[in-house]
């Protein structure tokens, strides 16, 4: 079973784990046009490579996000959001 | 006649402890440390099964838990590995896959047949005619299997252990021994696991007639058990590799989840059979088994031994054999050159004659049993010269030609490997983070080499695991022969030289698959099962590879191998069977509930009485009257398992109305309103009711099945935000009950002292306040559209408060009711249920929620999307309708609306409404439909319930029975 770092509560095994998709950027909603706001809410990326992505922490209720090369699925590294990552 | 040799040195067996057992039918003895395989061996039986397609007669080929032909049912236990079980005492064992006993199987006449049954069979038979599949399958169902499943066996029950190492080692070998040692001295905490019974490996049984390994092994054996940094753990398998070093451990009792920080594999090489006609007769075995027979258990494998060999290994096999005192009449040597090493000199002192650029043209039995070897030069392309067979008589014939890797965990781990033309062998090219290969896994076969190779794996994951490793690492000598024979193959025109023992696999069904088409080794493998029995090619893969390299022109490196998936071994189910766990949560009532004789059901994660039985009533019966005590006195309800939320904070309101679709800005202190979520879709997902305490602070349910979701999502957007905000879940820490009816003002007025009255306390009013004595929430909800007030109380007052309403209402005939009777309330009033009244597609407006969506609000979740679908109408609308009383035809939940043969809908919830005299539901229909009035034709069986859309609510429409004069 993997292992995922929580920011807060260490190295934990991932099924304490849930995970909340990739980290993606909301097109404003008041100017982008509705193509662009279905495409948003409908598709997600597919394309392999290094993602960051939101985890959750299931008994310490911590969201965090983790920088994950989803090819090999080795988590490079994880932080709170809003805070700078770190190295 | 037995053929049990004098003591041997290290031998595994308790000549003290004799046992008993019988194989079919016949009484045998063995000691303790015999495995059934061995015991009967050493009473000189000879065939211990049947193979798999053509019931040939199948003897010992491994001795190393790869002898899938000698696969024996022990009672209930099935497909018992006879060449590795411990013997038991009264053991009754029969071999499977026979009709009338492994000696005169009736079903070997399929031997006779065989070229009527040619590779792909199986799948040519089940394609054409089509009509014929179930026929074949019944066929081959009876003509083939593995042990017959007594469906009587008990469930047996077998927990799981977790357990930690620094440093996991698998394999007890010379290699794995060493890296343990290495490992442990640097203080790491070492695990050894080896699926052997005993540890030593192949220091056990390669000794090739000398002392010199065995000291080796109790020197290093008695070093190790004294650290107490080191478990040592035979008889445990290592079934596979998974992410982040999680290995499932897997001994006779039990599975094992072991994390690692670092893993050695040192797995070994399992021996490969030579191909040639009749190399499965009975009697003819790898050089290995022959060795473990005399060492582990002191069996004389044959008398006289021819020895097929095509590498140093085989030569060290022949001067144990002669040690054990067999003869051996030749030894047959693939090479033109022999062998040049020290083993070749000593088998040539003792004056065996060796035949070197010679092969096995053909494995001669009779009655059953090896008799001869016929023995041919190859030419120099490897192809037998038949014009000068020789035939030497002999009761056994040992192949010593190759070896492939132990590297299942290796792949397991993402190792990427490589064929060495060196040593004729697939080896580790570049390893995974903190798996390292040490030993003849690792391409390293020189004994010396393997004892460094340990060595430098043992440190090497030491070091991974965080300790410190001082001085040079070993160098270990690179290999300059091949252990493995490019080509152990000897064709015969009659074939039945057999390439897999599981499947009864010959190479011409190779070149067969491949002509037609399946020139790929997933291909070939998929269509010719090579590898897909018990043994999971660990002795034909190999062998398959260097066919098909062959057929096309390529290297074994081209071909690749398949992928090995874990499990490694077959595993008992019942190890990887455990407890069934079904949590569920029970509300601080629950002892009140089950006191009243509640019926439960399962909501969500929770425990909710559906009704409480009364005596002598039916189901039906009881619910109707919780119904009726609600409308017209007074009822109880425990609503606890409501997700219940603290929301805190400047940004509190604001953020609310980020993500309910509502407007709760200008909610006052001391009010609550309906909220609905809509996801980024915009499609409804939870509803529940927000109360606000105080300017900063608002208290909010979510739906029972909801609150785990609501209050995680709630949390990442506020991660996303970083509003000033703080959120609770105060689901557990809150008890929740409704009272409900027209008596409920004055029975809770018996409980509190706050003003009831409709001008103090207005419908949808807030306050925090006491219910006999104890803190609470007290709020006015419709709920079930009668007077009503929902009373939300620490978890620890629960019980007390649940008393004191029950008492205070005794004289109304306070009755609780369960979640049946509340459904049906609420029903009646048209209130929803998310999640059944609305689908994954359901926006507000279909489930006729529109009014409660307030557009004119900067931002919530999923507004923009509700803008785009206002564009395009809704797809279906959620309407009320209603039966005719006494109404035959009733539909159900899920029942479909069809007008003119079109679906046109389907029911959502529907129960019979004592109040109004017929049955009421909720449908999700086409928007053509909605009118009031129109007739909705629901299916139901072969006939149509005629149901008519009326308007919501069915009951009270104007809303008065929740808001009773005082």
């Amino acid at each position: 079973m993997k292992l995922l770092c929580c920011p807060v509560n260490g190295l934990r095994p991932v099924s304490e784990f849930a995970y909340g998709g990739e980290v993606r950027a909301m097109p404003d909603p008041a100017t982008c046009s509705d193509d662009q706001w279905a495409d948003h809410v409908f598709n997600r990326s597919g394309i392999p490579g290094v993602k960051i992505e939101w985890w959750y922490h299931l008994p310490s209720g911590v969201w965090f996000h983790a920088e994950r090369d989803v090819v090999a699925d080795r988590v490079l590294r994880t932080w709170m959001p809003g805070e700078e990552a770190a190295p | 006649m037995t053929t049990r040799l004098p003591p041997v040195d290290g031998e595994w067996i308790d000549r003290k402890k004799s046992l008993g057992f019988r194989f079919e039918g016949g009484d045998f003895t063995g000691f303790a440390g015999d495995t059934p395989a061995s015991a009967l061996w050493a009473a000189g039986v000879r065939t211990l099964g049947r193979s798999f397609k053509y019931h040939r007669p199948r003897g010992l080929l491994s001795a190393a838990n790869h002898d899938v032909n000698a696969m024996v049912q022990w009672g209930q236990k099935l497909n018992t590995r006879a060449d590795v079980e411990a013997l038991v005492d009264g053991m009754v064992l029969d071999a499977i896959n026979t009709q009338g006993g492994v000696a005169s199987d009736r079903l070997r006449i399929l031997n006779s047949l065989g070229r009527f049954l040619p590779v792909g069979f199986y799948y040519k038979a089940f394609h054409r005619p089509k009509a014929l599949a179930a026929f074949w399958e019944r066929v081959f169902r009876r003509l083939t299997g593995l042990g017959r499943l007594d469906f009587s066996t008990p469930h047996i029950r077998t927990p799981k252990r977790y357990d930690y190492a620094d440093v996991l080692v698998v394999g007890a070998g010379p290699s794995g021994l060493s890296a343990a040692l290495a490992a442990a001295r640097t203080g790491a905490q070492v695990v050894v696991v080896d699926e052997n019974a005993r540890i030593g490996g192949s220091l056990v049984y390669q000794r090739g007639g000398a002392a010199a390994t065995l000291d080796r092994l109790r020197a290093l054996e008695v070093e190790l058990r004294a650290m107490p940094n080191v478990s040592l753990r035979p008889a445990t398998l290592a079934a596979g590799w998974y992410t982040d070093h999680w290995v499932p451990l897997i001994d006779a009792t039990r599975m094992t989840k072991l994390r690692a920080r670092a893993v050695v594999v040192a797995g070994g090489v399992f021996e490969q059979p030579a191909v040639f006609r009749g190399n499965d007769v009975p009697g003819v075995m790898l050089a290995s088994a022959a060795q473990r027979l005399v060492y582990r258990h002191a069996v004389k494998p044959m008398n006289t031994a021819v020895a097929l060999v095509g590498n140093a290994d085989g030569y060290r096999a022949v001067l144990d054999l002669l040690a054990a005192g067999v003869t051996v009449a030749a030894v047959v040597d693939l090479r033109p050159a022999g062998e040049p090493g020290p083993f070749g000199g000593a088998v040539r002192d003792h004056g065996v004659r060796v035949l070197a650029g010679h092969g096995v043209y053909e494995a001669v039995a009779e009655g059953d049993r090896l008799a001869a070897a016929l023995v041919c030069p190859l030419d120099a392309a490897g192809n037998a010269v038949t014009g000068k067979v020789t035939r030497i008589p002999c009761d056994g014939l040992v192949m010593s030609v190759g070896w492939a890797p132990a590297a299942a965990m290796l792949y397991q781990a993402g190792t990427r490997m490589r064929f060495d033309p060196v040593t004729q062998q697939f080896v580790p090219e570049r390893l995974g983070d903190g798996i390292f290969a040490a030993g003849r896994v690792n391409g390293v076969h020189d004994i010396e080499a393997r004892f460094l190779d340990g060595t430098r794996a043992g440190l090497e994951a030491a070091r991974h695991a965080g300790r410190t490793v001082e001085g040079p690492m070993p160098v270990v000598p690179a290999e300059t022969v091949a252990p493995s024979h490019p080509w152990p193959f000897v064709s015969h025109p009659s074939g039945k030289d057999f390439v897999d023992f599981d499947e009864d696999l010959q190479t011409k069904d190779f070149a067969n698959a491949v002509q037609e088409g399946f020139d790929n080794i997933e291909l070939l493998k998929r269509y010719s099962t090579v590898g897909m029995g018990p043994s999971q090619g660990k002795h034909s893969n190999m062998n398959a590879i260097r066919i098909l390299a062959k057929l096309r022109g390529m290297q074994p490196g081209e071909v690749g191998t398949t992928t090995a998936r874990p499990f490694f071994h077959p595993v008992p189910l019942s190890h990887l069977a455990g407890r069934g766990f079904h949590p569920h949560r029970e509300t601080p009532f629950h002892p009140r509930h089950v006191a009243l004789g509640a019926k439960w059901m399962q909501a969500g994660i929770w425990l909710r009485p559906e009704y409480y039985e009364v005596a002598g009533e039916s189901r039906e019966a009881c619910i109707r009257a919780e119904v009726r005590a609600v409308r017209s006195g007074v009822g109880l309800i425990d609503v606890g398992t409501l997700g219940k939320l603290e929301l805190r904070g400047p940004d509190a309101a604001k953020f609310l109305e980020r993500v309910y679709v509502g407007k709760f800005a200008g909610l006052k202190p001391g009010m609550t309103r309906y909220g609905v979520m809509v996801d980024e879709s915009g499609v409804v997902i939870d509803d529940g009711v927000i109360a606000r305490l105080s300017d900063e602070h608002f208290y909010f349910t979510t739906t029972t099945t909801g609150s785990a979701t609501v209050y995680r999502e709630l949390q990442r957007l506020n991660a996303e935000w970083n509003m000033e905000i703080g959120i609770v879940n105060a689901t557990g820490a809150f008890a929740a009950l409704n009272l409900a009816g027209p008596h409920s003002r004055a029975v809770l007025g018996r409980l509190t002292s706050v003003d009831l009255t409709h001008a103090a306390f207005p419908y949808l009013g807030l306050r925090e306040t006491e219910v006999a004595g104890a803190p609470v929430r007290l709020m006015r909800v419709g709920f079930v559209g009668e007077t009503g007030y929902e009373i939300h109380v620490p978890a620890e007052y629960a019980l007390h408060v649940w008393d004191a309403i029950m008492e205070a209402g005794r004289a109304e005939g306070i009755r609780p009711f369960g979640v049946e009777a509340q459904r049906m309330l609420r029903l009646e009033k048209g209130h929803i249920i998310v999640g059944q009244d609305t689908d994954g597609l359901t926006t507000p407006d279909e489930a006729a929620l529109e009014w409660a969506v307030k557009m004119d609000k900067p931002f919530f979740v999923g507004q923009r999307s509700l803008a785009i679908l206002k564009k395009r109408g809704p797809r279906q609308k959620l309407v009320g309708f209603a039966l005719e009383p006494g109404a035959s035809v009733v539909p159900k939940e899920c029942h479909l609306v069809i007008i003119d043969g079109a679906i046109k809908g389907r029911v959502t919830s529907i129960g019979f409404s004592e109040a109004l005299g017929h049955h009421v539901g909720l449908a999700l229909v086409a928007p053509d439909i909605t009118a009031e009035g129109t007739a909705l034709p629901i299916r139901v069986d072969n006939a149509y319930a005629a149901a008519r859309v009326v308007p919501l609510p069915f009951y009270d429409p104007a809303g008065d029975r929740q808001k009773l004069p005082d």
